[in-house]
């Protein structure tokens, strides 16, 4: 790592032979190694435990995953992409993949859409602001397992107060455990909850730094509250944007807590309506396989996909705003 | 920006004129009028529908397990055995009191560990010169995209190889320092450090560890607050690894939570019971620290 690459000796010129060397004290020597080594000293822990932790588990996964790997049994013998062609095979694999993707689609996009304009509320001269704040920030102290332990309630088949609250408007119950959609929603129901508020206060400190005189200017210029919001507010929020939709998306194509306490058995519901990736690797290497082969095969498969997910999100949100803030410019010059 | 940034008027002339200067700038817009009544009843209905679920499962956890069956909605107000089903609760075989012993060292450590290695690291990427800064520094930044939860495998092998398994440090270590860490304090402590403090410790003959000691961590003290409860809450909240890793013989708070679920799913009132009893302590917490939580989310994100 390049935490060992020391800055190149500083020469001094050549000293006049004549005059006996300087002495240098050593307490003098110790400060200039002080100042030299301390700055790398001081990040060393991140680093080290990145490698421990983060680097090497990941790389590690790669090796594990063209092996036949047993939890007890150890390393096994080199099989090449046989992992992946296995896992490719498995309906159950893509039932996953189908389920993580529905579940993240039906949270991130409702949640960071609401996030948006309640921050656009709380970002109004309100009384009691901190009260406000704090008040949408309690779900998040919340933990995801209590939360689904909440929720998994509120959505029970027969009893739950979701179907109650339907029949007092005369719908039929909603089998929520049963079909893939409803359990879908369920769940992303219980990571909208706890992600709102959270989500929420990033935007809004976002929004208070966006420059008071660009609405004022609007104002002069004619432009509503809802013109405002989207002329200005929005593309000015473009970094913080595209930095809670990054966050967003490894969160949630990692998603594991909500669906599996979604019931007390914990595989997803008898079809699988309700298994996430992440929840099918806990399977393979946990479960009665025991393969970490094959589960490091559907990490890395997932890693890749959160990182294309990731690059696609940043390039999308990117166009979309650069867009909106064009759009907005050229508006701007035809006022004028 | 115009206006000098809240931490810099706090560090020159004092914490009551960057009060006084946060009341002139107000919100950012402190001319503007109040607003009407539909901006807080719209904020009371989202209020609601951020407390109520809680509150719910508080409901639940006064009532019994009959009553739970019968009344798919429940009365408004708290039936009469919420003490009974804690102690239900206290009495099973999930190992409450270990777990909750448990949650406190996990999250007391980490989040300990976290503010002062990141506080370390943020003074040496913010303040001090040296090869490679600016490189490491991004690489920092860009580990924090990487999932660490997909290197699960691999290091459940290496916990094994330690014979960590069952065991509380091999939740704490990973969580020791983060990259989010490192990165909030360099943020920080970029513009609430001057120079000046840094050079005045060395010129007094301070060395670099006495000059973090003193100067930088003093300074560093309204972002490692946030820092430390974000810490502490994310600890105390998490799942996935200690479940893994701890198994049920010596779980944390949301371990013992599956744990509950998984043995005694038909009694909904001592898993509500439960889900309150694990809830207090991070809600007592909030209620103490929660300004400043809120009040660093809003300083943080405003550099982002």
């Amino acid at each position: 790592m390049a935490t060992s690459t020391r800055p190149p000796r500083m020469r001094r010129p050549a000293q006049d032979p004549s005059r006996a060397p300087r002495r240098v004290g050593f307490s003098q020597t110790l400060s200039r190694w002080d100042v030299k080594v301390s700055p790398y000293l001081y990040i060393s822990p991140f680093f080290l435990l990145f490698g421990l932790t983060g680097l090497f588990p990941l790389l590690y996964t790669a090796y594990v995953s063209v092996f036949d790997w047993h939890l007890l049994g150890g390393q096994g013998d080199f099989v090449g992409f046989e992992n992946f062609a296995f896992v490719f095979n498995e309906p159950n694999f893509w039932k996953g993949l189908r389920n993580t993707f529905s579940i993240f689609a039906l949270s991130t996009i409702p949640q960071l859409m609401v996030a948006v304009v309640l921050a656009a509320i709380l970002d109004a001269n309100l009384r009691a602001k901190t009260f406000w704040r704090m008040g949408v920030l309690v779900p998040y102290v919340v933990a995801p397992v209590a939360v689904a332990l909440i929720f998994g309630k509120v959505f029970a088949d027969q009893s739950g107060v979701a179907n109650a609250v339907l029949a007092l408007v005369g719908i039929d119950p909603i089998g929520w455990h049963a079909q893939p959609l409803p359990s879908h929603i369920a769940i992303a129901t219980m990571v909208n909850f706890r992600w709102t508020g959270y989500n929420t206060l990033i935007l809004l400190a976002a929004m208070q730094a966006v420059p008071r005189d660009l609405y004022e200017a609007a104002v002069i210029d004619g432009a509503g509250r809802v013109r405002q919001f989207f002329s200005i507010t929005i593309p000015q929020l473009r970094p913080t944007i595209i930095f809670v939709v990054i966050t967003s998306t490894i969160g949630g194509l990692q998603i594991f807590d909500e669906p599996r306490m979604f019931d007390q058995l914990g595989q997803g519901g008898p079809g699988r309506q309700w298994m996430t990736v992440t929840m099918y690797v806990y399977e393979l290497a946990f479960g009665s396989q025991k393969s970490f082969g094959r589960a490091a095969a559907v990490a890395w498969v997932l890693f890749i996909i959160i990182v294309a997910i990731g690059v696609l999100n940043f390039w999308l949100t990117q166009r979309i705003a650069s867009d909106s803030s064009a759009t907005a410019k050229a508006r701007k010059k035809v006022a004028r | 920006m115009s206006a000098p940034s809240l931490p810099y008027v706090r560090q020159t002339a004092g914490a009551g004129a960057a009060r006084a200067a946060a009341r002139r700038r107000g919100s950012g817009h402190g001319s503007e009028r109040r607003p009407g009544w539909v901006t807080y009843l719209l904020l009371t209905l989202a209020l609601a529908v951020f407390v109520l679920p809680i509150y719910y499962a508080f409901l639940l956890a006064s009532s019994d397990a009959q009553t739970i069956a019968q009344n798919p909605i429940p009365g408004l107000l708290p039936e009469g055995n919420f003490l009974a089903n804690v102690e239900r609760v206290l009495e099973s075989d999930i190992g409450f009191w270990k777990a909750l012993t448990n949650s406190v060292i996990v999250a007391t450590v980490t989040a300990a560990s976290t503010v002062l290695f990141s506080t370390l690291a943020g003074f040496s990427f913010s303040k001090l010169r040296f090869r490679g800064r600016k490189g490491l520094l991004l690489f920092v930044i860009a580990t924090t995209a990487v999932p660490t939860q997909l290197g699960i495998i691999p290091l459940f092998i290496v916990m094994s190889q330690l014979g960590w398994i069952g065991q509380l440090q091999a939740v704490i270590v990973p969580g020791l320092v983060t990259a989010f860490g490192v990165f909030w304090m360099t943020q920080y402590l970029e513009s609430a450090l001057p120079y000046e403090l840094i050079e005045a410790a060395r010129v007094d003959g301070a060395s670099m560890i006495r000059t973090f000691w003193s100067v930088a961590l003093p300074a560093a003290r309204p972002a490692a607050v946030m820092l430390g409860l974000f810490t502490f809450v994310a600890s105390w909240t998490n799942f996935f690894w200690p479940f893994i890793v701890l198994g049920s013989t010596n779980p944390t708070l949301p371990v013992a939570l599956q744990l509950l679920q998984a043995s005694y799913f038909k009694d909904m009132s001592l898993i509500m019971a439960g889900v309150v009893l694990s809830t207090i302590p991070l809600l007592v917490l909030f209620a103490v620290a929660g300004r400043q939580l809120v009040a660093g989310i809003m300083a943080g994100a405003v550099k982002g």
